[in-house]
């Protein structure tokens, strides 16, 4: 690859300073509960951040590892339906397929959509270094500032990441249309209703069923 | 939390992620999924992006009642604006972060 970037890593870079600022946020609140080398082995091996942080709020709120780790499983739950998703564009046996599959974040996920169903392997692998490499230097810095506390918020920083999924929802919207609007109507409104009665993580899990709506659509032969 | 605690709860939650997001990889293996599925899979980043940006912008307090994080709910507003105007995605995004402190400055 003569010094030119991958496309993977060109449409990932948007996305480097909110990750590296909410792996930050991750490192400064989890630090003074956790120490400075446990967020950063988190980070490193279960590197996702919404379920660091939804197993990181059943500590504080004084639950146990037990319920810790099914917040952080909920919440990853999404990852088994985009698991189902993206196997058949990954390469070899089952084995190194599950160890693709490990790549899977919402971003890259997202961003290696062709919008067909089929996903662009490449994409999906360079978008998520990106990625990785963000999140784990985020939570390093966050753990090294956690002293000093900084406020992310403040500067607006923590918007970078829905306005970010805004961009990726619009193009979708623009292939799918009418059934495009329906589904994301639904999934609006089931994540916002099942966030009242279910534990954190598992509305976006629930909401992302929405997309069953398309199976009401006929399909050709 | 200190001690022998935390690590099995890194441990645990590793391998739970490990599990979630290797199983269907694994048990497809080379098979395509059924074709009367793909109609919902190619809506799937659809209703996950939409899910994703909802619970971005709601937060459900100690009381179990919904708020709406209204600065980015603004922010989120301007960055779609632009997006439709067909702007860049890094001017979008630029000024989703502006609206969106702008707006916390003032309140």
């Amino acid at each position: 690859m003569p010094r030119t970037f991958h496309p993977g890593v060109i449409k990932a870079l948007p996305l480097v300073l909110p990750t590296v600022a909410l792996g930050g946020a991750f490192g400064v609140v989890a630090t003074p509960l956790m120490g400075p080398v446990a967020p950063i082995v988190m980070s490193c091996l279960v590197f996702a951040g919404s379920a660091q942080f939804a197993a990181f709020g059943v500590l504080t709120a004084g639950g146990g590892v037990m319920a810790a780790t099914i917040a952080g499983a909920l919440t990853n739950l999404r990852f088994l339906i985009t698991g189902f998703a993206i196997a058949p564009s990954l390469k070899g046996g089952r084995i190194q397929r599950a160890v693709e599959g490990q790549t899977v974040v919402d971003p890259s996920f997202a961003l290696a959509g062709r919008g067909d169903g089929a996903f662009d392997r490449g994409v999906l692998l360079w978008s998520t270094l990106v990625q990785y490499v963000s999140w784990v230097v985020g939570t390093l810095a966050g753990v090294i500032l956690a002293g000093a506390n900084p406020d992310p918020e403040a500067y607006g920083l923590d918007v970078i990441m829905p306005a970010f999924f805004t961009a990726l929802l619009v193009a979708e919207l623009r292939i799918h249309r009418g059934l495009g609007a329906l589904v994301a109507a639904l999934a609006a409104a089931c994540a916002a209703v099942s966030a009242l009665v279910l534990a954190p993580g598992a509305p976006v899990a629930v909401a992302s069923l929405a997309c069953l709506v398309g199976l009401s659509r006929r399909t050709g032969p | 939390m200190q001690g022998i605690d935390l690590w099995v709860l890194i441990a645990m939650l590793t391998l739970a992620t490990v599990v979630i997001k290797g199983a269907g990889p694994f048990l497809l293996g080379d098979r395509d999924i059924p074709a009367r599925l793909r109609p919902a899979e190619v809506l799937l980043p659809t209703a996950l992006m939409t899910a994703l940006i909802t619970v971005a912008l709601i937060r459900v307090g100690a009381d179990g009642a919904i708020r709406i994080d209204s600065a980015q709910c603004v922010g989120v507003l301007a960055a779609t604006m632009a997006l439709l105007l067909r702007a860049p995605l890094v001017l979008s995004l630029a000024l989703a972060v502006v609206a969106t402190a702008t707006v916390r400055a003032l309140i």
